[in-house]
């Protein structure tokens, strides 16, 4: 069995020699520029369909809301669909709709993005309706609209996490993991007394202090004239009004001192384990060999912790292991649902017994190269789309923020492809340790 | 830490999929500075009192499709795009959970699932190193009309990944430890969708609107008991029957020409033995309801009702097909449908509600659905019925056209990446499109009258024969729908529904 398994491995390594080209660098043409109220442009032209991607990122997510109005920028994000001075309510998504566009938000901890899609010849009704928003959003507002979206992300809510199984374990874990007053304790979607408690002043104030063109980063992306577009966006974007310069979030520290562990219940019928550390923040040493870990532990039928539990002892039903990256830290975490037959101890007792494993030893050489050649080709994968969430424009806007320039694809790659197993092994050693992390464990409510 | 949370739900989540999320930090303050100089402003004010006028509508140039035939009669559709260095290879059987024997639901699926557990000399272990090695990603998957084997990988990787796909198509084992091992998998899956409102509602719809014989009335898994009892011996016949290259299309799209990849082709899949196919016989058409019933599944304490509304719908050969997708955008397709204006926007008793003609060999479902606040069940209800009922009323002009807009206009989008452009050329194959589809496909969605729309609504659009399914908590619910009055309602748990 085993010299079979050897013969394998080398196997694809010699076709792959011979099968010809290197890759093409990741290369993403564009162009930047700033308009004088402070707005970032970043234009990037790809014709192989007629469509344009109109991306813009606030640089404020949920990180920057205050205790008791948890939820607010994801409340917020909503009502910026809802009508601005010259677009009346419903029009934002009828004028687009009737020109073939798509349009969508969404809001993390560290920002909120907007993406319209729309075929080539509407990009400036695009740009009309993203820079009206921008400068003239509260012109129209009204508690009325307040009030409205309130009871949709109230349902948002209900759907996505109250109702769903599971759903309320990943806002326990947050609690767990970060200290009370830190900004990732809280979760995105918000609490729901603070939804309750969400008003229109509350809109107003939020609006003026984040929502500036000096807070924001414009990508356009897809068939476009990179001369007409520019001056099509200062034909929009250029009289909207500069704002106050946003103060940079200063967490307090977050680190964990031993084991937490805690149990809650849910209308399941299997018992779910998460095991959680935090790890340092996105792009600092240690973030990507992180994502190797998750890979070598749970990537795939060969990882160590699917074929434990999942494929030779049939324990759990699924595993998963992801380093979840942020600006203000991360945090990994391995979520693993246990079968009928077996208990949470069991489970916990065969992961304890593989990180043990990882952190003494460096991976095999197949493993890391393993994981490295599925990183590389998910790279090329986020070249194929412009718009939508994830693509070509959002990341562009994404790698902006992180602060290493629009194209960084390349050098985000040369993270990962640059680790040894032993970098792997020490990322495991040194962020993963086995007596300071949260234990979090969700039993099927006792029948009545 | 927490995942996004969204303007819109359903489909838009999945698209961050595998990725990792997108990198923040705070340094934008630092490399503000290293742009340079400001722009000047010379523009004057922009006239916004009416939106801008579009200018002509761009064209899409629909990549041209190279149909070949390999010489052991498999037919090969290629479809260059250089864009980006990787390929898609879609090896389309035609034959799926509708061709599942009466006494064995599940068998296409199960035996699509297995393709990749074993296969040629290699272990499901072995293929799924190797897979992964080359930076591929390998899926054996089956629907109701077709089962397939999809490879994307980068196209260097091409020649080796091809061999492993023709490995897991043509040639699996069908270990017996694999077979115990994706049953328990299943088994316990099914288990797991009792737990979710969103999962049991659909399962429960669907047998309530086909029945417990029809194959349509069971989710394309099977139950607990089929899956209890297939072998590998049903699985082996049914690879032997229907995976046949003439009862398959292979579909291969991205940086790749016809006359380097062919030769690549054949040699992965020539030695697959010609042999006639035998005849496929369709899903029986499903009898049509012709009274209303409300079923109510019992979820206590649940936060959401998960409601569903319809009755069989229509088959993809259609000739309505055209009217129908333009009255389903109005009525429940797109965001300013009437169904999600009213349930979220107007009333907020919802995230998301929407409607859908499930459009299969034969005709599968049209469904409306949603998740509502357990206390607005009743309410929700009523406004479902009242757009229901209202679509079969004339479409004004100005709807029409946006929705006709709408779906024609953005049809481009659908052909951005290899993996949009060959579920097309799947849906092309599976349902045997004419070769002038997708260039026709605008003008069509374009000819679309009032007139037909309110025809095809009158057809199938009739709100009192429709099956309501709603899955929430019976004791804050029942009384509210009972006094809607809208048909006879009976009351079922999760365990008797899906035993």
């Amino acid at each position: 069995m085993r010299t079979i398994a050897l013969a394998i491995v080398l196997l694809p390594a010699i076709l792959a020699a011979q099968s010809g080209t290197a890759p093409r660098p990741l290369e993403v043409a564009y162009r930047q520029f700033q308009l004088a109220n402070g707005l970032n442009v970043i234009l990037h032209r790809d014709t192989s369909v007629p469509i344009v991607a109109v991306n813009v990122w606030y640089h404020v997510g949920s990180a920057n809301e205050r205790p008791g109005r948890t939820g607010f920028a994801h409340l917020f994000e909503h009502l910026m669909f809802e009508g601005s001075k010259n677009v009346k309510e419903g029009e934002f998504d009828t004028l687009l709709e009737g020109a073939g566009g798509d349009n969508n938000g969404s809001t993390t901890n560290d920002r909120t993005n907007y993406v319209i899609d729309v075929p080539s010849n509407a990009l400036e009704l695009a740009l009309y309706l993203e820079s009206d928003r921008m400068g003239y959003l509260l012109d129209t507002m009204s508690p009325e609209r307040v009030n409205g979206q309130r009871d949709v992300v109230k349902n948002e809510r209900r759907q996505s996490y109250e109702n769903r199984p599971y759903g309320m374990a990943s806002i326990e874990l947050d609690k767990m993991l970060w200290p009370a007053n830190h900004p990732y304790s809280w979760p995105t979607i918000g609490y729901m007394e603070d939804l309750t408690a969400a008003s229109h002043d509350d809109v107003v104030q939020f609006f003026k202090k984040y929502y500036a063109p000096n807070n924001a980063s414009l990508v356009i992306a897809g068939d476009i004239d990179y001369e007409k577009t520019k001056t099509l966006v200062e034909k929009w974007f250029g009289e909207v009004p500069k704002g106050e310069p946003v103060e940079p979030i200063a967490p307090p520290a977050a680190m964990l001192t031993g084991v937490k562990r805690q149990t809650m219940t849910d209308r399941v019928r299997l018992s779910k384990l998460f095991v959680a550390w935090l790890t340092p923040r996105v792009f600092a040493p240690g973030d990507a060999a992180l994502d190797v870990v998750s890979s070598v532990l749970a990537g795939g039928k060969n990882s160590r912790l699917y074929k434990r539990l999942i494929y030779d002892t049939q324990m759990a039903q699924d595993v998963e292991a992801t380093q979840q990256s942020g600006p203000l830290g991360s945090s990994f975490v391995i979520e693993t649902t246990v079968r009928p037959g077996h208990t949470v101890a069991e489970v916990q007792k065969a992961i304890d017994e593989e990180l043990a494993k990882l952190r003494q030893e460096p991976p095999s050489a197949r493993e890391v190269q393993r994981a490295l050649n599925q990183i590389e080709a998910s790279f090329y994968r986020r070249m194929e789309r412009v718009g939508s969430f994830g693509g070509k424009a959002d990341q562009l806007n994404s790698y902006y923020w992180a602060g290493g320039g629009p194209d960084y694809f390349a050098e985000d790659l040369a993270r990962y492809t640059s680790l040894s197993a032993g970098d792997v092994q020490a990322a495991a050693e040194e962020w993963l340790p086995p007596d300071r992390r949260v234990e979090l464990t969700v039993n099927p409510e006792e029948k009545k | 830490m927490t995942a996004p949370a969204f303007r819109r739900g359903g489909r838009l989540q999945a698209t961050q999929g595998r990725l990792k999320p997108a990198p923040t930090t705070i340094l934008a303050a630092l490399v503000i500075v290293l742009i340079g100089s400001a722009t000047t402003l010379t523009q004057t004010k922009p006239d916004r009192a009416h939106p801008p006028s579009l200018g002509p509508t761009p064209r899409l140039t629909v990549p041209p499709i190279e149909k070949r035939t390999l010489a052991n009669g498999l037919p090969v559709w290629i479809v260059e795009q250089h864009e980006v260095p990787l390929a898609q290879v879609n090896l389309v059987i035609h034959a799926g959970s509708g061709d599942d024997p009466a006494n064995a639901f599940g068998l296409a699926s199960f035996t699509a699932a297995m393709l990749d557990e074993g296969a040629g000399t290699r272990s499901a272990l072995q293929i799924a190193d190797e897979v992964e090695f080359l930076g591929a990603s390998l899926g054996t998957t089956s629907s109701f009309d077709a089962s397939a084997v999809r490879l994307n990988v980068p196209v260097r990787q091409l020649r080796p990944a091809l061999a492993l796909m023709a490995d897991v198509a043509l040639r699996p084992t069908f270990p017996a430890a694999e077979i115990e091992r994706l049953r328990q998998e299943r088994l316990t899956a099914l288990l797991q969708a009792k737990d979710d409102a969103a999962a049991v509602a659909p399962l429960v719809f669907s047998r309530v609107v086909f029945g417990p014989t029809h194959r349509y009335g069971t989710a394309a898994t099977g139950t607990a008991a089929t899956l209890k009892a297939m072998t590998a011996d049903e699985m082996r016949a049914f690879h032997t029957a229907r995976y046949k290259p003439s009862n398959a299309t292979l579909i291969v799209a991205g940086d790749v020409t016809a006359a380097a990849v062919l030769p690549q082709l054949e040699a992965a899949f020539g030695a697959w033995p010609m042999s006639a196919a035998g005849a496929r016989t369709p899903v029986p058409s499903a009898r049509q309801l012709t009274a209303g019933q409300v079923t109510i599944v019992d979820m206590p304490s649940a936060e959401q009702s998960q409601i569903r509304i319809g009755w069989v719908g229509v088959p993809r050969s259609t000739a309505d097909y055209f009217p129908l997708l333009v009255l389903n955008t109005i009525l429940g397709g797109s965001f300013t449908s009437r169904l999600n204006q009213n349930l979220r926007e107007e009333h907020g008793y919802s995230y998301g509600a929407s409607t859908r003609f499930d459009m299969r060999l034969s005709a599968g479902a049209f469904q409306a659905g949603a998740g509502v606040q357990t206390d607005k069940t009743a309410d929700a209800l009523r406004e479902f019925f009242k757009e229901l009922k209202g679509i079969t009323e004339p479409v004004g002009a100005e709807e029409l056209a946006k929705a006709k807009n709408y779906v024609a206009l953005s049809f481009p989008g659908e052909f951005e990446t290899i993996t949009d452009l060959t579920s097309h050329l799947e849906e092309m194959a599976i349902y045997k499109l004419p070769d002038t589809y997708f260039s026709q496909y605008i003008a069509n969605v374009q000819a679309v009258t009032a007139a037909a729309v309110q025809k095809a609504a009158a057809t199938y659009i009739q709100p009192d024969k429709f099956a309501v399914v709603v899955v929430g908590d019976r004791k804050t619910i029942e009384a509210g729908v009972r006094a809607l009055n809208l048909a006879p309602v009976r009351t079922q748990s999760v365990d008797e529904v899906l035993p």
